[in-house]
């Protein structure tokens, strides 16, 4: 049996050498968990990706919860959790705390002048090429214009907005989607 | 009472977050800064760029970063600050982590079901939407500058926006990258100059 030990040091090094977000993380664990120590096959693998996207939260995080308890149970699944974000959070809050402390400093506000519109950008950028992966087609394009115009203009939360089309998709996919019929 | 907003504001975003580290901004933007105005739009931006060249997953780095900015803002001490960072992580992850545990084994034999990918396209689409909302949004004198108040700065802002939302969508160039440049670019310009 894989140890807790173990799978929190896979863990570990999974969150803490990986920069560029959660699904940046795959091929390192991909290497670490299927190639290295063979506690998955590259099929289930392939599965928890999937079902890592298809659960709430956040990716990297539903990686760790589902392989930890596949190996340790409910122990592992916090292990191999606590693995993956500790040293990002430590990092991330030192920096916190040394911005802070720096604020209103002339160089720190400058450079940050001329990276706020470029983090705009890098916001606006995935737009264009999310609509590509969600399928955008003429019969659906008023699906996203409509959240994005609900959220923009009349200030409605997009938690409401999540919710309605969460619903609006079932019961879409559940009473008014063809069925297909069998030959 | 701060704390108590923000582990119920944090959990919320955690389980009505669809589709990854961008949707997650999308919804900590709204939250954080135009309902409960924990920190200006400037200070939001900010923590983006900080959280993308750190190691680790996105939303993560953004609730910690933002958990500590709240609870400073709003007049406490660094000790609490601290506190609400890990409390905003811990609450960002915290509904996911027990939704994978009781509904994860059952979500992988059904993964082909049709009803549960008619409802993930659907959010997908929406998911568009609410980036683009938060990227409207986040245009605004704050994190651009005015034309009045300098016209350097807006017109720069301008050329740095654009350049670097065509270098990612074209060539897909790294956001670290990018941060590292306009930083550099905002260095030279703001302060040497």
């Amino acid at each position: 049996m894989v140890s807790l030990w173990q799978l929190f040091w896979s863990f570990f090094k999974i969150g803490t050498f990986t920069l560029g977000g959660g699904y940046a993380m795959i091929p390192l664990m991909e290497k670490e968990l299927v190639d290295r120590h063979r506690w998955l096959t590259g099929d289930d693998f392939l599965d928890i990706i999937t079902l890592s996207q298809t659960m709430p939260g956040i990716f990297a995080a539903n990686m760790a919860v589902h392989i930890g308890w596949r190996m340790r149970g409910v122990p592992g699944a916090v292990i191999a959790l606590l693995g993956n974000i500790l040293v990002p959070i430590l990092i991330i809050l030192a920096l916190a705390m040394g911005l802070h402390y720096l604020q209103g400093n002339a160089v720190v506000e400058a450079v940050f002048k001329g990276v706020r519109p470029v983090v705009v950008a890098l916001i606006a950028a995935p737009v264009f090429r999310m609509a590509k992966t969600a399928k955008i087609s003429r019969y659906n394009f008023w699906i996203p214009v409509l959240a994005a115009l609900l959220i923009w203009l009349l200030g409605v939360s997009p938690i409401w907005v999540i919710l309605a089309a969460g619903i609006g998709g079932f019961v879409y996919g559940k009473y008014l989607e063809k069925k297909e019929v069998l030959p | 009472m701060i704390f108590w907003k923000l582990f119920y504001t944090f959990c919320k975003i955690g389980i009505f977050n669809f589709g990854g580290g961008y949707a997650m901004i999308a919804l900590i933007q709204n939250e954080v800064v135009e309902k409960n105005g924990w920190m200006t739009a400037a200070e939001f931006t900010d923590i983006v760029a900080t959280s993308q060249v750190t190691p680790g997953p996105i939303g993560i780095n953004v609730a910690t970063y933002a958990g500590y900015t709240s609870v400073v803002n709003a007049g406490y001490d660094p000790f609490w600050g601290v506190a609400g960072a890990f409390l905003a992580s811990f609450s960002v992850v915290l509904l996911p982590f027990l939704l994978m545990l009781i509904v994860g084994r059952f979500l992988l034999k059904h993964k082909e079901n049709p009803v549960v990918k008619t409802v993930m396209s659907v959010l997908k689409l929406t998911v568009v939407g609410l980036i683009a909302a938060a990227a409207a949004l986040l245009v605004n004198p704050e994190t651009f500058g005015t034309w009045t108040a300098s016209p350097l700065q807006f017109c720069l802002s301008i050329a740095l926006f654009a350049a670097a939302f065509f270098a990612s969508l074209k060539w897909k160039t790294s956001p670290i990258l990018l941060i590292v440049l306009a930083g550099a670019v905002g260095f030279v310009a703001y302060y040497l100059m």
